[in-house]
Parts: C-alpha cells; sequence; structure tokens
C-alpha cells in the first residue's frame, strides 16, 4: 500500500500500520506536513505548524512504538491498533483545534487577543491524546473564541472550503473540518457549542461528532458558553470516531461539570446490525426552511436506514423552534462573563497607549477582539443587566428546559433521531456580512441538540449541486455508542464518506 | 431637637482556615512570596475550571449549625461580574439568590444586657487578589496569592442599634469563628474583616434612613470609631438639611473620619447568574448530622451551663466562654480538681491566671502554670493547707519557676499555721505586749483590730490562717 | 431600534470595550437585531417551567482539601506582559 493510501485509510488502519512498524511515525508525519505546506496557503485550514516540534514528537512515538513492537516479536500478528490504553494511537497525528491549550504551543482560538499567547499547560484533551501516543499535527484555524459557523471570523482569516474554495467549510470548526476533507489531517479536534462540529463536518463532507455534555473534560478548553461547549473529533469513518472517542473521554477532577461514566466502550455496539431500532424524525425540521437538495438527500438516507431494518417514527419537537433565540441569548450571557479575564493584565494582547486602568482594559479588548465577539460580549452583558434578567436570560433557560423535556418525551418513542444538519449548503465567502442573524438561522436544526445537551453526529450523505449534505444523528444522553452503531452500519452500505474533493494542491485526487 | 435612632448592620467576611483555595488546589498560607500560590485556576488563564473544596463546604455547615440557621439542601454558586484588577477572572464566584446557610442568631452581651442578633444568611465566595500600591512608577502591583482565598460572608439583618452592640457582635461572631475552628481569626492578616451598614432615623419612624456601608474595617476599636463618627456625620448633615447619599465609605484612622471610596461610575451591575462551571451544590442531611456530631459544646451552650448548672455569675460565666480555650482550661481544672467549688476556680482562672497571661501576652494554650498544676494548688487551698494569700505566692513560683504545688509547699515551709494552740500562743504573746491597742480596741475602736492581725501575720510570716486567726482574736481581745 | 445608542454605550462601558463614534451606529442596529431575535422567547408561556442552567451532573462533586499545585510563577508570567518583582503592574488604582 502506498503512503498516499495509507494516510487517506482510515485512522485504525493507519495506527495498526504503525504498530507493525510497517510505517515509521516520521514518515507519516511529514507526508501530511508536505501536504499541509502545499494546501495550506490556499485553505488556511492551520493557524501554528511547528514542522520540527511535530517531526519530534513523530521520531519520539518512533522509539516508543519500536520497543513496544520488538516486544511482540515472536508473537503472532498485532491485532489493528494497539491494544493497551495508553498507546492506542502511537504515531498518528492529529490536528488540534487552536482553542485547546497546549504547553509550549501558541493557543490563539482565533483571536489578535491571544495572537502571541503560548499556553504554559495542556488542557485534558491534549494530555490525553499526549498518553495516547499521538502526534500534534498543528493548530486547526477557527471562528474567533468558536463564535461563528463560516470561519470567516477567525483574526488569522478564512478557512477556505476543499469542496469549493469560494465558499465557507462551516464553522467554528471550520480548520479542523476542511483539513479532514481535504486529507491534510486523518483526523482532526474540535468542539461544538452550537453546531460547531456538526455543521462544518456536514459541509465539509466528514464525519463529526458532539459527545453528550460532560463525557469530554472542558479543563483547558478556552471558554466560549460553558454549558453548551463540548469537545468532540472528526474523522473519515464512524469507526475512527469511536476509537477518537475512546481516547477523549472519561471524567476529569479539574471539571466539575465532567460526569464519570461506566459506559461500555464507544466502539461496543460497531457492527451489530440495525433491525428493530426505532429512529425518530422531527417532522417540523423538513419544512420550507430546508434546501430541497438537502431534503432530498436526507430522505435517501433515511431510506437506506429503513432498509437496513430501521424503524421510522415521527416525532415532534415543538420547543426547538424557539431555540435559536434562546441560545442566543445564553451562549453570548456565558461568553460574556467568560471573556472578561482577557483584560492585557495577565496574559493576552494589551493596548500600546493608555492613560489609566479603564482604557487599559477598554483599548485592549476594543483591539483584541473582532466584531462577531464584540457584538456577543455586549448582547451578553445587555440580556444579564439589571431589568433585563428576568425577561431575557431566565426565560431563556426555561425555555431551555422545554426543549429538553421535548427530547425526554421524544426518546420514548424512539432510540434516536435523524434528520438534516444545515438548511443549506456551504454559501460564499462573505454572503452573510451584512446580517449577523441572517448566519445564526443556520444552526437551527444543531442548537437543540446543544441546549439539551444530546450527543449528536453528521455523517456524509451526498450532494447538493456539489457541495456536501450531512446527516444528523441525535441520541439520548450517554448512549453515543448507539449513535456510532448506526452511522458505521450506515457507512457501510454507503460510500458518501469516501468521496474526497478535488484540486487540493499537494493531495493526489 | 430630633431624638435619633442609629440602625446598623454588619457584613463579615471570615477566611475559612482551610489549607488550601476554595476553587483551586493552591495553598492558602499567609505570607508567600508574591503570586507564588496563585495556581492557573486562581489567575484565570485561558481554558482553566472551578472545583469546589469540601473543607470549605463543611466549615460553611458547620457556622450555619453554630447559630442555629437552616443550611440549604440546595445552593447554587453565582458570578458576581466586575472588573478590577485583583479580580482575575473578571468576576467572583459567589452566591446569590441561594446560599449555603440561611437564617440563624447570634447572642450578644452589652452593658444593656443580652440582645439576640438575627443573621439573614451566610455564603461561600471567593476573596481577591491584593493591590500594592507603592510606587511602582505609577502603577500599582497586583499580587493574586490571596485570590481564591475560601471567604464566609456572613450577613446580618439591621438589628444593632449602636457602636457598642456592632463590636459586641464583631467580638462574639469572632469568638465564634475560632471556637468552631472555621476561621483563625487573625485580623492583622485579614483574616476577619467587617463592613457596617450605619443609618439613622427620628425615633418612632418606621421606614430605614439611607444607608452607607464602610468597608474593610479590620479592627474592633476601628469598627466602633468607624460607627461613631459616620452617626455623627450623617445626624449634622441631616440637622443642616442635608440629605444622606447612599455610598461606600472608608474609615480613615489618621483623621478618625469616613470618607467616600473613589468610586468609577454609579451603582455597579454585578450581572450575578449562577455559574455554568458549577452545578448546584447538595448537601444532604446525612453530612449535616455528621458535621453536628464533630461540633464542640457551644459558646452560648457552655454559658449557660456555667450559670445554671454551676451558679456562676454573668461576668464570671462571659469572662470564661469568651474563648474556647479558656472554658477549656476551666473544664480541665475541673476535673482535675472536682472537690473545689467551682466559683473558686472561677476566680483563679478570672483573676490570678488572667492576669499574669495578659503580663505575658499569652494565650491559655501557652500557659506557664497548666490545669493540672493550678489543680493542685486550689485543692489544698480548698483543705487548708495554706491561706489565700499564700496561695498566691505559691503561684507566682509556679509561674516564673514551674513545679507542683505540694513540692513547693514543702520546700519553703509555707504550710499554714491552722493549729489553734500555736496560733493562741502567739496571739496572747502580741496582746499582752500592746496593752494600748488593746485598750483603743475595747474602747470602740474597730479599726485598730487590723493592728493585730498584721502583727499575727508578722509573727507567723503569713502562714496563719485567717478565720481561726479572726476567731481567736476576736475572742482574746473581748477578754 | 429595541436599542437606543446610550444603551449601547452603557452596556459597552460595562463590558469594557471601547467603541468608536464611527461603529456606534452600525453596532445599534446589529444589536437591536440580535434583541429581537431574542425577544421572540417573550411569546413562549414558561409558567411553571423551572429554568435550566445546567444540562449535565446533578450536583457539584466537592475536590478533598488537599495543596495540590506547586510554584509556578515563572511559568505563568512568561505570559504576563508587565510584570516587577513577582507582580503584576497596572496602571495605579486610587480608591
Amino acid at each position: 500500500m502506498s503512503l498516499d493510501s495509507l494516510i487517506d485509510g482510515t485512522l485504525r488502519g493507519l495506527a495498526g500500520a504503525l504498530a507493525r512498524r510497517e510505517v515509521k511515525a516520521a514518515e507519516v508525519a511529514g507526508a501530511f506536513l508536505d501536504r499541509i505546506a502545499a494546501a495550506n496557503p490556499s485553505l488556511n485550514c492551520f493557524i501554528t505548524v511547528d514542522r520540527e516540534r511535530c517531526l519530534a514528537e513523530a521520531a519520539s512515538a518512533d522509539r516508543w512504538l519500536d520497543a513496544q513492537h520488538a516486544r511482540l516479536v515472536g508473537h503472532p500478528a498485532a491485532p489493528d491498533g494497539p491494544d493497551a490504553v495508553s498507546g492506542r494511537l502511537a504515531g498518528v497525528p492529529i490536528a488540534h483545534k487552536d482553542i485547546f491549550c497546549a504547553e509550549g504551543w501558541r493557543t490563539t482560538a482565533g483571536s489578535r487577543m491571544l495572537e502571541n499567547f503560548v499556553a504554559p499547560y495542556d488542557a485534558q484533551v491534549i494530555t490525553r491524546f499526549r498518553d495516547a501516543g499521538a502526534v500534534h499535527l498543528g493548530r486547526a484555524n477557527m471562528d474567533e473564541f468558536a463564535m461563528g459557523s463560516s470561519n470567516e471570523n477567525s483574526y488569522f482569516g478564512p478557512v477556505r472550503n476543499p469542496w469549493d474554495q469560494t465558499r465557507v467549510p462551516g464553522g467554528s470548526s471550520g480548520g479542523s473540518a476542511a483539513a479532514v476533507a481535504a486529507g491534510l489531517a486523518p483526523a482532526a479536534t474540535g468542539t461544538d457549542t452550537g453546531g460547531s462540529i456538526r455543521q462544518p463536518a456536514a459541509w465539509c463532507g466528514v464525519s463529526g461528532l458532539k459527545p453528550t455534555y460532560g463525557r469530554v473534560s472542558r479543563y483547558g478548553m478556552i471558554a466560549f458558553a460553558s454549558s453548551l461547549d463540548q469537545a468532540g473529533a472528526f474523522a473519515r469513518c464512524a469507526d475512527d470516531l469511536a476509537l477518537l472517542l475512546d481516547v477523549m473521554a472519561g471524567h476529569d477532577v479539574r471539571d466539575a461539570t465532567s460526569v464519570a461514566r461506566q459506559d461500555p466502550g464507544f466502539a461496543s455496539l460497531l457492527g451489530q446490525p440495525l433491525r428493530g431500532l426505532r429512529v425518530g424524525v422531527p417532522r417540523d425540521w423538513f419544512g420550507p426552511g430546508l434546501a430541497s437538495g438537502i431534503g432530498d438527500a436526507v430522505q435517501v438516507a433515511l431510506a437506506e436506514l429503513q432498509r437496513q431494518g430501521c424503524t421510522l417514527v415521527d416525532i415532534d419537537l415543538p420547543a426547538s423552534a424557539h431555540a435559536i433565540p434562546a441560545y442566543y441569548v445564553i451562549a453570548p450571557a456565558e461568553a460574556s462573563s467568560n471573556l472578561s479575564r482577557f483584560d492585557g493584565v495577565r496574559f493576552g494582547h494589551r493596548a500600546a497607549d493608555y492613560r489609566n486602568l479603564d482604557e487599559l482594559y477598554e483599548r485592549s479588548r476594543a483591539e483584541g477582539f473582532g466584531p462577531e465577539v464584540k457584538r456577543r460580549i455586549l448582547i451578553g452583558s445587555y440580556v444579564l443587566s439589571h431589568g433585563y434578567y428576568d425577561a431575557y436570560y431566565l426565560q431563556a433557560q426555561k425555555v431551555r428546559r422545554l426543549i429538553a423535556e421535548d427530547f425526554t418525551r421524544a426518546f420514548a418513542q424512539c432510540d434516536l433521531i435523524a434528520g438534516p444538519v444545515t438548511p443549506t449548503s456551504a454559501f460564499t465567502l462573505g454572503a452573510c456580512n451584512d446580517d449577523p442573524v441572517q448566519m445564526y438561522l443556520e444552526d437551527m436544526y444543531t442548537i437543540p441538540v446543544n441546549l439539551a445537551g444530546l450527543p449528536g453526529m453528521s455523517v456524509p450523505a451526498g450532494f447538493d449541486q456539489g457541495l456536501p449534505v450531512g446527516l444528523q444523528l441525535i441520541g439520548p444522553w450517554w448512549q453515543e455508542a448507539r449513535l456510532l452503531q448506526v452511522a458505521h452500519a450506515y457507512q457501510q452500505h454507503t460510500d458518501w464518506h469516501q468521496f474526497r474533493p478535488v484540486g487540493v494542491p499537494g493531495v493526489a485526487a | 431637637m430630633k431624638h435619633w435612632e442609629v440602625v446598623i448592620g454588619l457584613e463579615t467576611h471570615a477566611q475559612l482556615s482551610t489549607r488550601s483555595k476554595i476553587f483551586s488546589g493552591a495553598s492558602t498560607a499567609f505570607g508567600a512570596e508574591p503570586n507564588s500560590q496563585a495556581c492557573a485556576v486562581d489567575l484565570g488563564l485561558p481554558g482553566v475550571l472551578p472545583v469546589p473544596n469540601h473543607g470549605a463546604v463543611e466549615r460553611a455547615i458547620r457556622f450555619g449549625l453554630a447559630v442555629g440557621g437552616h443550611i440549604a439542601p440546595l445552593s447554587v454558586f453565582a458570578r458576581k461580574n466586575y472588573f478590577y484588577p485583583d479580580l482575575p477572572k473578571g468576576y467572583q464566584i459567589s452566591q446569590f439568590e441561594s446560599p449555603v446557610v440561611q437564617g440563624g442568631t447570634l447572642t450578644i452581651h452589652t452593658s444593656a444586657g443580652e440582645k439576640t442578633v438575627r443573621l439573614t444568611r451566610a455564603h461561600l465566595e471567593e476573596d481577591a487578589g491584593k493591590s500594592l500600591h507603592e510606587d511602582f512608577h505609577g502603577c500599582s502591583g497586583i499580587d493574586l496569592n490571596r485570590a481564591g482565598t475560601p471567604l464566609l460572608e456572613i450577613v446580618t439583618e439591621p438589628d444593632l442599634r449602636s457602636a457598642e452592640e456592632a463590636v459586641a457582635y464583631a467580638r462574639a461572631l469572632h469568638g465564634l469563628v475560632r471556637w468552631i475552628e472555621i476561621c483563625d481569626g487573625n485580623m492583622q492578616e485579614g483574616s476577619f474583616r467587617c463592613d457596617v451598614n450605619v443609618s439613622v432615623r427620628p425615633v418612632g419612624q418606621a421606614e430605614y434612613g439611607t444607608r452607607c456601608e464602610i468597608k474593610n474595617l479590620n479592627s474592633f476599636r476601628f469598627i466602633e470609631r468607624a460607627v461613631d463618627c459616620e452617626v455623627k456625620r450623617q445626624i449634622e448633615l441631616i440637622e443642616d438639611g442635608g440629605t444622606v447619599r447612599q455610598e461606600t465609605r472608608l474609615y480613615d484612622p489618621e483623621r478618625d473620619e469616613t470618607r467616600p471610596m473613589r468610586s468609577k461610575e454609579d451603582a455597579q451591575d454585578y450581572r450575578y447568574f449562577p455559574d455554568p462551571d458549577l452545578p448546584p451544590l447538595r448537601i444532604d442531611a446525612a453530612w449535616v448530622r455528621e458535621v453536628a456530631a464533630g461540633l464542640p459544646e457551644l459558646p452560648s451552650a457552655r454559658r449557660a451551663r456555667y450559670q445554671q448548672e454551676l451558679g456562676l455569675g454573668v461576668y464570671d460565666a462571659g469572662l470564661l466562654t469568651a474563648s474556647r480555650e479558656a472554658g477549656d482550661y476551666f473544664e480541665a481544672l475541673r476535673a482535675a480538681a472536682p472537690a473545689v467549688d467551682a466559683k473558686v476556680c472561677a476566680n483563679w482562672v478570672n483573676g490570678e491566671l488572667a492576669a499574669a497571661l495578659n503580663r505575658a501576652e499569652l494565650d491559655f494554650a501557652a500557659s506557664r502554670v497548666s490545669a493540672i498544676q493550678l489543680a493542685g494548688l486550689l485543692r489544698r487551698l480548698a483543705d487548708g493547707t495554706v491561706s489565700g494569700k499564700i496561695a498566691k505566692e505559691i503561684f507566682e513560683l509556679m509561674w516564673s519557676e514551674g513545679g507542683e504545688a505540694d513540692a513547693i509547699i514543702d520546700a519553703k515551709g509555707l504550710r499554714q499555721i491552722s493549729d489553734s494552740g500555736a496560733l493562741e500562743a502567739i496571739l496572747r504573746d502580741i496582746v499582752e505586749r500592746s496593752p494600748a491597742q488593746v485598750a483603743e480596741y475595747r474602747g470602740g475602736k474597730e479599726k485598730v483590730f487590723g493592728f493585730f492581725v498584721g502583727q499575727a501575720m508578722k509573727a507567723t510570716q503569713g502562714k496563719a490562717n485567717p478565720a481561726q486567726l479572726n476567731e481567736l482574736l476576736r475572742t482574746l481581745l473581748a477578754g | 431600534m429595541s436599542l437606543s445608542e446610550d444603551d449601547v454605550r452603557r452596556v459597552a462601558r460595562l463590558s469594557r470595550l471601547a467603541l468608536s463614534a464611527g461603529e456606534l451606529p452600525r453596532l445599534q442596529q446589529d444589536l437591536s437585531r440580535i434583541l429581537d431575535l431574542a425577544g421572540q422567547l417573550q411569546a413562549i408561556d414558561t409558567r411553571g417551567v423551572a429554568p435550566m442552567a445546567h444540562p449535565g451532573a446533578e450536583s457539584v462533586a466537592l475536590r478533598p482539601d488537599v495543596v495540590t499545585e506547586s510554584d509556578r510563577r515563572a511559568a505563568y508570567q512568561a505570559v504576563a506582559p508587565q510584570v516587577q518583582d513577582g507582580l503584576y503592574l497596572v496602571p495605579k488604582v486610587i480608591e
């Protein structure tokens, strides 16, 4: 198998080849780094790439793998991928959304505010990947402080959709999604607060998963909206996502919102047939707001699930119609508070000119934050302020409970929910510049999931006029394994997830 | 000329005596190098998260039980948002609508007697760092070691009516938090800080007057002075035709006056909301029971017991319950000398011992005479081996040189002379030698009695049993 | 518009964000639109509904009272804009 085929294959396959020493980590990392060097000038998926550091990590992984392999010599061929908890991804390069603090790496959150911030500690997610032996490939571009749905809000320039470089990849984890789609990384981490994994996964034609809130530690993940943020991943298939989630998930004493669970592994249901599963389909989500090309592709996907033995059940999620206003009260409110720490005093951007403390604050923050971030901070402060709290914030949290209760009721009738990820496919760069609210409406199918804290996935399900379409799967709390089971079964009998964009510089078609 | 009523409420911030901070694992030890005890969480670095300290919550429960308050089974941490350099996150994690302790009371004792002060609430929050204003070329230096230290904020209803009551309350609260070992009460180090809310109203008026808050008073003297100054200021202002503006003020001890804090703008909008990083704090009944079982006898209960069961007076009982150490010493003393009258024990602890401790600037724990030693002495006093006067001398010796009472009595031959035969002999001798004084006494000059007592004490080197001496002498002089 | 220029200035001050005069009209418009979106919440009947601040854990897990952190001042202050003698420097604050 050529190196290109290997690195364009599955994560599990790559990890296995590395473990069997059929390929060196240094070669693998080098190959990806070469692709990045060729493609990043146009796609702009990465904010920071450190070739030397990455290759040093790869060399370290090679030493570890050699030692492991030497111990296994004489035994029958090792199974695909190392079995141990530690070393599961030894030598595998992973791109990390530039929101996870990583010691010694510039961590910008896509913002001028952290343009020169070299993190002094590792996020739990980074630690877990390190412990699994993964190689830190580079820092993926993102909407500033995770606020955005197109990756046009990055201080470091927009990311371009590898399928059509005049278009956006989605956001806020646009760099991560595009990197995996373009073959610049075999997998990438992301975060999802209102759809920021699922939506770019859909628009870039890759598989993406947002776990249940509390499944993955948020320690070291730069906060946008604390009760909504959750770390997840992008990969080429469900099986790979299972592997990634196994590495990322787990209780962390440093995150009081992370939950200790004793669930079986995320891959535990892979390969189980879908016969008998009830798939809930929200009728309201197929209304006039949904582009017909997307609606058609999703219907075809649902038909495939039926063919495999699922029963489709009509469900109603009436409160989800109010998800967008609720989200755009709660998320900015939490963000306005979370971003107060960026004040030019202990880290981050500090204005050059100020005459007193107030000017230090006001100018550092005005210079450091982009327009979308400012808008959200201002709205957030407003809806929390005296006199408005009850009408906006408190009301939004009540609507949130209604939305969660809708899901609880729905899951009494079905085992998971399926539907579209987005109402439209990727728009052209600059198309939503005039009206921030227009962009917000893109999140209508993804936001309810975050408000309820449920796990959600997007898997490639076809094309709408040449642009990728995603199928969204939403599970009851803690049932990522069920989602992965369905996604995997779907991917065994369809090939949408294997399509690749052409014309990416440095990547053979 | 109106008569004015003063209305005072206190808010006290007590630093809880945990080893680590309320939301991080950094040390709370006082006096460390600047920013050497400010970890990533305390600094509010991007991505960090708070995790509450079990020890801080337990201390809050202890306090709630000690004041008879309600421990909330569910309480919520909330963010108080404002910008200040000593507040790294730009918000303080505190509690707003659902504090951990609700209600409760504290009994105070003033010259007017006993009074019950109602508490509104007590809640957990994190302390801020410190700003140092010594000149760094026109800058302030920020030390965040203190940021994240656990605080219990204790709020009273506006039940206090004078500076005396305010100080009595502050002292009682200070004593209590030390008693139940939730706070070391070290006011110089900032472990116990009071804000007072002061307003005045004409006697008989139902509505409260406009109040001013005087912040960060860290001594009982300052509390007293600040209240007096502020009351005077407000009354003068109103009587001159002005109105009191609601504002935050500071007490300036140099000038002995209060002045407004330099506030940057109008009243702050703190935009309180439940902290999304912290799910609700649940305290179950089992935990409360466990904490209750571990509480020592509380000052009010001990005081009542001393007065009712032991018959001690208000003053004595008050002194013995001013601190846990005083009462514990007293308890140990009584345990070692159960036959000695409780009042005698109390007198010695509150008298000789307290005076010696004061002179040496020691607390009970460091006393040079232990409860066991003192018990030994008081037993000898009770059984007549020594007189009260000699006992005091023995105490001085124990304090300066150590040793047990019996050993000292034997070594210095201090046994009281109670042998009436020997005493009578000595007295006869004095009477015979002093016919003039005898005549004066028999003539009605009662004071002359003292002359004979003095002579007898001299002759016995102070060892005459005074009671016996008096009785024998009177008999003799009566003729 | 739902927000006046004064509202925008006030909330900018609360958020410590300097605003240029040029920014103000556009911001007023954008924020008003967002607030209108949020205003849709008013129409929803939420009587008897408890607010949901935390989607996940039922109750917060506490940590034992143990010191786990050591002095990492040098590492943390390596990213600071202005420090002296271990202190973070800011323009003088007068109370």
